[in-house]
């Protein structure tokens, strides 16, 4: 090689879907969709959670699910069976996580009229979803008490990004060493503003202040 | 795992950098990866190969990675440490009041051509 030119870049490689999630934020904020991005790792329990939350509050809000996973239709079909609502599966072809392009995709195939909530379900993964902004309104996570307290130590960047940690699984707390405290504790030690809502999905403990955190927000974004 | 996306992102960039500066073949691409930024730097060089090469542009072309040491500012006692042996608390005071000053980076600093 006679010459070699070097080209300055210096760019982000997010930059372009930082710009991408906040054009999809503005255009469901102008037509009245929230848009909630619920993280979480595999088996935490998401869609049971949904499953819950949503019969308490489908009177209230016209709500829609995206399933995101990277193979199968299960949790699709299992949501729309429970609840009655819309509700798509989105494939992501062996990739772990969605990004703004393939939320806006996604949305493309939600009947959005009158919508006024969807939920991404992102898929089942602590480390990559946390790097993308989907153009969701809030990223909201869900840690059950199996995978114990230190997660917020070991996924830093997971619990920094999110705004609401749902605390799944408490019914059975005697039976793992779970400490409630020091979970408090190190999801504020990586987010000190972060909301903090123990549930039991399965018995219904707790998702009633699970979704009045979630009216109070839809509510909130749309006066704004 | 979410080098591939990122290679992915990467690919388009060099592109668009690439066709709008006339240029027919990228020889090297270095980015700034920091210390916390999730990225592992092996993983993020095996998928590059592996798409890079179904690009004509981007045929044999090399990636390099400079890895960006992770400092934390802590706003208590006005110090700077290391982030990864450290974390979020201060060695030094023990403070909490702290922000990651340089580490995540994932970032194109430039292209060789």
């Amino acid at each position: 090689m006679s010459e070699v030119r070097v080209i300055e870049i210096k760019k982000s490689v997010f930059a372009d879907n930082n710009e991408d999630a906040a054009r999809l934020r503005s255009e469901l904020k102008a037509r009245g969709t929230y848009l909630l991005n619920l993280m979480s790792s595999p088996g935490s329990g998401k869609t049971t959670t949904l499953i819950r939350l949503i019969n308490l509050i489908k009177d209230k809000l016209k709500v829609a699910v995206m399933e995101a996973d990277i193979d199968s239709d299960v949790d699709a079909i299992k949501i729309k069976e429970a609840t009655g609502i819309q509700s798509i599966q989105l494939h992501t072809g062996g990739m772990c996580h969605l990004d703004a392009e393939m939320t806006r995709q996604g949305l493309d195939n939600v009947a959005l009229d009158g919508v006024d909530l969807v939920i991404l379900e992102n898929v089942g993964n602590l480390v990559c979803p946390a790097e993308f902004d989907t153009g969701a309104v809030r990223n909201a996570m869900i840690l059950s008490v199996p995978e114990g307290h230190d997660k917020p130590l070991k996924y830093p960047l997971m619990f920094s990004v999110c705004d609401l940690v749902v605390i799944n699984k408490i019914d059975v707390m005697p039976y793992f060493d779970f400490d409630m405290d020091k979970c408090r504790e190190y999801v504020h030690m990586r987010n000190p503003k972060a909301t903090i809502i123990p549930i039991c999905a399965k018995t219904g403990e707790g998702v009633e202040a699970l979704a009045a955190w979630l009216l109070n927000e839809v509510n909130n974004w749309k006066n704004r | 795992m979410h080098e591939l996306g990122i290679v992915f992102y990467i690919i388009r960039d060099v592109k668009q950098a690439a066709e709008e500066n006339g240029v027919q073949h990228v020889n090297t691409v270095v980015m700034n990866i920091g210390e916390v930024s999730t990225i592992v730097p092996e993983y993020l060089t095996d998928c590059w190969r592996w798409a890079a090469d179904k690009e004509e542009m981007l045929k044999g072309c090399e990636l390099r990675i400079n890895i960006i040491p992770a400092v934390t500012a802590c706003g208590d006692c006005g110090r700077e440490y290391e982030t990864v042996k450290y974390g979020k608390t201060c060695p030094y005071c023990q403070g909490a009041n702290t922000w990651l000053i340089q580490g995540n980076e994932v970032e194109i600093k430039e292209i060789e051509v």
